[in-house]
């Protein structure tokens, strides 16, 4: 038994250690992903020469802390190693290791205007291959039922959010994963998919059903094929847009039942972990919502010999600081999410809290407690951030309570956001319901930058742009785009498609305006509500920024000297998307109470009048014999049988 | 020859109708006569409540789901008004500062847009003439909502102590609203300057539309296409009565429903409410509640043919938007209300409205209401013009058999020959000079002020206004210039086809502005028909010259001034109505210029020609 149990031990050890490894590796697997990847942020970016120090005995807690959950592991993972260790001599070199990982972790930014931006990123990866025919049955972390869709559909990438609420660039920043209100779907195909659009209609029935949602909605009329704008964000290097299906619908409306499908997505459900948070009386009781899905290939290594599919699930959420009682201006787990941490989702490799305290830095702002020594520091979004960690895999983290309940405490209202560089606006001009005028403000703010954007427009058919009046104006001047896509729309079929490429001069608004026409439907064609308007989707501008931290020019603060001569450090730009509002557009509308009062009408016509005259005109009157009585009629029978004539 | 044979066989038909010489034409003055009657009495039936409908809510998004009101703080709304007020006294004029910083400081997103914009001559009522303003909006955006639909509460910005306490409460409400959570539309809090032309270019800006060439910056935020807008009028701590005023330009109205609903929220939280400042009676079947109903009703029918907008709200109607004005009123009653209850009047009504799955529709857009509970449809007053039209058609008819019909026995020869040649260019001649006079009706005023001012001592304003009623009154010497163009004498058959195509014209002219405006189309009707029905050059000179100057539309707006102020319960004297009268013209001259009211375009281009070629035909030679 002894014997056993040191074995036992003897494999835990050189579980542990290839697990650090593993870790260490996954680690430079995110780096080089995002070389690829420039909407994630660069949280896992090694530590500054600067907060090394600080930085190094948390690494080496973070490997304390593996060993140990890795002997908490109950049920499962604990008898597969019984199996194995009863069996020492049969374990080859190449032990059973985990292909699959998932990280789970919470960033939390307090934001200037006192509301506080929560954003939940899980990440499951998984080293297989869905598409090489061969039918994967075993799952584990990762979920089955969109593993299928993968493996049917030969999708290559998928990108699925739900939003309810609109990002507010102006008063938030930037968020980290930016998604348009309503429900979004892209996807890239495999090349070997032959009949795209089939498998795109089928695809999202598949996921209207998954999602709860109604992405069955999604039909030719509203899906396109932008042709720059959307690249695909893992490996590959097929960029042929027939691959590519782009929709939205801007009147989709998020709540509770599509939250508890994504959640069922995650390994630990909502049963331990950050997804505990997951409440949707408290999710929903917030000024912005968006919960969003995304597939994608990645490489599994340095050299990108194996690949791995990556599902990122990512939850955005930003709790008003009125609405939620703000008179005393503080933020705690359970004042967000009625909720408090008490552990680390057991399956999750790195489970943990990062918040923001880049204009915090001596504590002036905001008080935080419990306080962490750990900090780390990444350049996001072009901005370099520094962050106060919390680990929930060390139970210190806890502290005496065991549970974590994170208290963020303002103490002044003061402090600039930085605005930011680029945002967008949108608005339908002009009055009537025969013609219109959408504008598109971009602008940037970059005080002696310009660069380029790719605008996308896609607009139902009813609305009819005239193309010819389109114009891109900045600072007064026409702005003459250096690429334009356009694909016109066909009544009933498919929506317009315009797709630009526009430089942004410095410090400019770039408005971009098209004339249209309000088409007129058949009157089968209008929703339900017909009076309420049509949605026309947002319009999405992306695009390379210039970085903050290039923007910085007094640089030669606490740099050496030979380091600071060229301005552009690290990323120099980054990517960005800003989806616009959505435009709500009324259509001439015919009073629909009309054919029901017609129809009611004919009917009492058709019934009273014609039934009546048809009645008198087809019948024929007969002068009908009054009815004998009873004694009548049976004194009638005897005479019959008597053979005398009846009476 | 052809119309000459249909006309006959029209004519036959209605000699077969009736006996000998038809009836229509034999009995056509009696019929007209009966019909004028019957289209008087029925417009005065209107008001009688067992004729009219109870006004109901016809949204389902309103009518079911009852809110709960709870705004607190009508007392620190009142403090902020008073705070206001200091700080506007302070800057002499509006407080863009203090109102960014306070509305910033509830929690809005906060905007200002500044205009300019000179007017064409000096608005002597309002002292102004090159206006600069800005107007300060904070909007409350909606949790979750994707920025597709906005609320609008306004509250104007106006000179001394007035509307003071309207910008408290709109600040207080803006405060308790913004920690409410159920908003599903953005809500914008517009504090406008300059009342009406402050509105104008913030509406005009909003959409990115330049109707009227003033100059504005162009806006920052927007919150989506906006669904209804209130604005609120209050200049008292308490008030006794709330008032809505609906007409908005041209003679436009919100959907009923509005109305429904505030008068809804009155009933519920127990407000007294009223419309054109009457409140309702309940004696409908004594003589005074009746009168009460006839005044009510005149008054907003006086209201809407001006045409122009009567509350701030009056210019959303353009848009689309559904508007209307609130006004508090201190007047000497006992039952006096808070601004909490007020307050929580408009936090019911925006709740309601915020509970809007469409825009409102389902309601009445034409309507009359002699009372706030009651209303009259467009189909029932609908009957009342057409009566009236129809005695020009009738007239039209009976000219058109005339013309039609075989040369009276009695004449000889000479008389077919004048007959045979009537003369395109005995028509064409007066239509075209009396449309010129009528151009020059319309252009000249503003452009002679100069010159009228170097020339005459009297200012702008006068200049204006004098300039209009003299070119009004020279076109009455139109007659004899006409002649002096025309080539030969008039003739009988001239001055028939003549008057054929006024009575036409006036018949289309009027149609088309009862059903855009019928308060307009009505008493323009009123006046009108008589004369086009009565007009020939045989009836005596002098006394129908007098009558037709008496029935002009110049002199209709003269009466129409007396009896609006009879029916306000302020009556003027002569000369102090007078000087009304031109004040009224000269905002007439304005609205058109500043917000784009198509009455005095269509007075002056159309109406007026038009009245000019009955005069023309009473002068016939």
């Amino acid at each position: 038994m002894a014997a056993h149990r040191c074995s036992h031990l003897v494999w835990l050890f050189l579980l542990v250690s290839l697990s650090a490894f593993l870790l260490s590796d996954s680690q430079e697997t995110t780096l080089t992903d995002d070389n690829h990847d420039n909407e994630a942020e660069n949280e896992q970016a090694p530590p500054e020469s600067a907060k090394q120090t600080a930085e190094q005995p948390a690494v080496d807690e973070r490997r304390w802390e593996a060993t140990e959950v890795n002997e908490v592991i109950p049920g499962d993972a604990a008898a597969d190693k019984h199996d194995s260790s009863a069996s020492p001599t049969a374990v080859p070199v190449s032990m059973p290791q985990p292909k699959d990982d998932m990280q789970e972790e919470l960033v939390i930014r307090p934001l200037h205007s006192g509301d506080i931006y929560a954003s939940f990123q899980f990440r499951t990866l998984w080293e297989t291959d869905f598409t090489k025919g061969k039918k994967v049955s075993h799952y584990r972390l990762f979920p089955k039922s969109l593993g299928q869709v993968i493996s049917k559909f030969s999708v290559r990438e998928l990108h699925i959010s739900f939003t309810q609420g609109y990002w507010r660039t102006m008063q938030w920043g930037q968020p980290f994963l930016p998604s348009p209100p309503g429900a979004e779907l892209w996807v890239w195909f495999q090349d070997s998919v032959t009949d795209v659009d089939a498998t795109w209609k089928e695809l999202t029935n598949v996921l209207s059903g998954i999602f709860c949602a109604s992405l069955n909605f999604i039909d030719s009329t509203n899906t396109v094929q932008p042709s720059a704008s959307f690249k695909p964000l893992g490996i590959g290097n097929v960029t042929d847009h027939r691959f590519l299906r782009y929709a939205t619908l801007p009147r989709e409306i998020v709540c509770t039942e599509n939250l508890t499908p994504w959640k069922k997505l995650l390994p630990c459900g909502s049963k331990a972990g950050l997804s505990v948070l997951l409440k949707s009386e408290k999710l929903f009781h917030s000024s912005f919502h968006s919960q969003a899905v995304h597939i994608r290939p990645v490489c599994q290594d340095w050299q990108c010999k194996t690949t791995s599919w990556e599902l990122r699930q990512t939850l955005n959420v930003v709790f008003d600081l009125h609405t939620s009682g703000g008179a005393k201006r503080e933020w705690s787990f359970f004042k967000m999410f009625s909720r408090t941490l008490t552990e680390a989702c057991p399956l999750a490799s790195s489970s943990k809290i990062f918040i923001d305290i880049t204009d915090n830095p001596q504590e002036e702002q905001f008080e935080l407690s419990p306080a962490t020594p750990l900090l780390s520091q990444a350049v996001v979004l072009g901005d370099r951030r520094t962050f106060s960690v919390y680990d929930l895999t060390q139970p210190i983290t806890f502290g005496t309570m065991r549970s974590l309940n994170l208290l963020i405490r303002w103490k002044s209202t003061e402090g600039d956001m930085l605005r930011p560089l680029l945002h967008g606006e949108r608005y339908v001009a002009g009055y009537g319901l025969q013609t219109g005028e959408i504008h598109t403000l971009m602008y940037n703010n970059h005080p002696f930058r310009s660069f380029p954007v790719l605008l996308l427009d896609s607009v139902p058919w009813y609305l009819r742009l005239y193309v010819h009046t389109l114009t891109v104006t900045s600072k007064g001047k026409d702005n003459k785009p250096s690429y334009i896509h356009y694909q016109p729309s066909k009544d009933r079929v498919r929506p317009h498609l315009l797709e630009m490429l526009v430089q942004l001069p410095p410090h400019s608004v770039t408005e971009v305006t098209v004339q249209f026409e309000r088409a007129l439907l058949k009157w089968t064609e209008y929703t339900p509500d017909p009076n309420h308007g049509f949605y026309v989707g947002s319009s999405i501008i992306s695009s390379l920024v210039p970085s903050t931290v290039a923007m910085d020019t007094n640089i030669t603060q606490e740099q050496p000297l030979f380091s600071s001569f060229f301005p552009c450090k690290e990323e120099s730009s980054y990517f960005m998307r800003v989806y616009t509002e959505p435009l709500l557009v009324n259509l001439p509308t015919p009073d629909f109470s009309m054919p029901y009062n017609v129809i009611c009408l004919t009917c009492t016509v058709v019934a009273v009048g014609y039934g009546s005259l048809y009645n008198l005109l087809t019948r024929s009157f007969q002068i009908e014999e009054p009815n004998p009585g009873l004694a009548k009629r049976i004194a009638n029978i005897i005479r019959k049988m008597r053979g005398v004539p009846p009476l | 020859m052809k119309p000459r044979d249909e006309g006959s066989s029209l004519s036959g038909l209605l000699r077969y109708r009736g006996q000998q010489d038809g009836l229509l034409t034999r009995l056509n003055a009696p019929i007209c006569a009966v019909c004028y009657f019957a289209g008087v009495a029925w417009f005065m039936g209107l008001a009688f409540e067992p004729f009219t409908l109870r006004t109901y809510m016809s949204e389902n998004a309103m009518g079911s789901t009852m809110v709960e009101e709870r705004f607190p703080s009508g007392e620190r709304a009142l403090a902020t008004g008073r705070e206001f007020a200091a700080h506007k006294k302070r800057v002499g004029g509006m407080p863009v500062d203090w109102l960014v910083k306070t509305m910033q400081a509830r929690g809005l997103e906060v905007f200002t847009q500044s205009f300019s914009r000179t007017l064409p001559f000096p608005d002597e009522n309002k002292e102004r003439f090159m206006v600069k303003g800005t107007n300060v909006y904070g909007i409350l955006r909606a949790p979750r909502a994707p920025r597709t639909e906005a609320l609008v509460l306004s509250a104007p910005c106006s000179p001394g102590d007035n509307n003071n306490q309207a910008v408290g409460l709109l600040l207080g409400l803006a405060h308790y609203f913004r920690n409410q959570i159920f908003w599903a539309k953005d809500i914008i809090f517009l504090v406008n300057e300059h009342d009406l032309i402050g509105m104008q270019a913030w509406l005009e800006g909003y959409h990115h539309t330049n109707t009227t060439g003033m100059d504005w910056s162009p806006l920052q935020g927007r919150g989506g296409s906006i669904q209804a807008a209130l604005s609120l009028e209050l200049s008292s701590d308490v008030i006794t009565s709330l008032d809505i005023v609906l007409e908005g330009l041209n003679g436009q109205l919100p959907n009923l429903d509005l109305a429904n609903l505030f008068y809804a929220f009155c009933q519920k939280i127990g407000v007294l409410c009223t419309i054109q400042g009457k409140l309702q009676r309940s004696d409908w079947d004594s003589v005074s509640g009746y009168s009460q109903a006839v005044q009510t009703m005149m008054l907003m029918v006086l209201k809407q043919a001006s045409g122009r907008p009567w509350g701030d709200h009056g210019l959303f109607l353009r848009y689309h938007i559904e508007a209307a004005t609130i006004t508090g009123i201190n007047s000497f009653r006992q039952y006096k209300t808070d601004t909490t209850t007020i307050g929580r009047l408009l936090e019911g009504m925006y709740r309601k409205l915020n509970n809007l799955l469409e825009r409102l529709h389902q309601s009445y857009f034409f309507y009359l209401m002699p009372s706030l509970s009651h209303f009259v449809s467009i189909g029932y007053y609908m009957p009342a013009f057409g009566l009236l039209a129809v005695i020009l058609l009738l007239r039209a008819l009976d000219l058109w058999v005339q013309l039609s019909a075989p040369p009276p026995r009695t004449e000889d020869g000479i008389v077919d020959v004048e007959q045979s040649s009537p003369g395109l260019l005995s028509v064409l001649t007066p239509l075209v000079i009396s449309h010129l006079t009528g151009a020059a009706l319309y252009m000249l005023p503003i452009r002679f002020q100069d010159m009228a001012v170097e020339h005459f001592p009297v200012s702008e304003t006068e200049a204006v206004v004098l300039t209009a009623i003299a070119v009004y009154t020279a076109g009455l010497a139109l007659p004899h210039n006409t002649h002096r163009l025309l080539s030969g004498e008039g003739t009988e058959q001239g001055w028939r086809v003549l008057k054929l195509v006024a009575v036409l014209y006036l018949a289309v002219l009027l149609g088309c502005t009862a059903l855009i405006n019928f308060s307009l189309g009505f008493i323009l009707a009123l006046s009108l028909v008589p004369v086009a029905a009565f007009v020939t050059p045989h009836v005596p000179k002098v006394l129908s010259a007098f009558v037709l100057v008496i029935l002009s539309p110049a002199c209709t707006l003269l009466f129409s001034v007396f009896f609006f102020q009879e029916l306000q319960e302020m009556p003027v004297s002569f000369q102090d109505g007078w000087l009304l009268y031109l004040s009224v013209i000269s905002q007439g001259i304005l609205d058109h210029s500043l917000y784009g009211s198509l009455v005095y375009p269509l007075i002056a281009l159309l109406i007026y020609p038009c009245w000019l070629l009955f005069w023309n035909i009473l002068f016939w030679k």
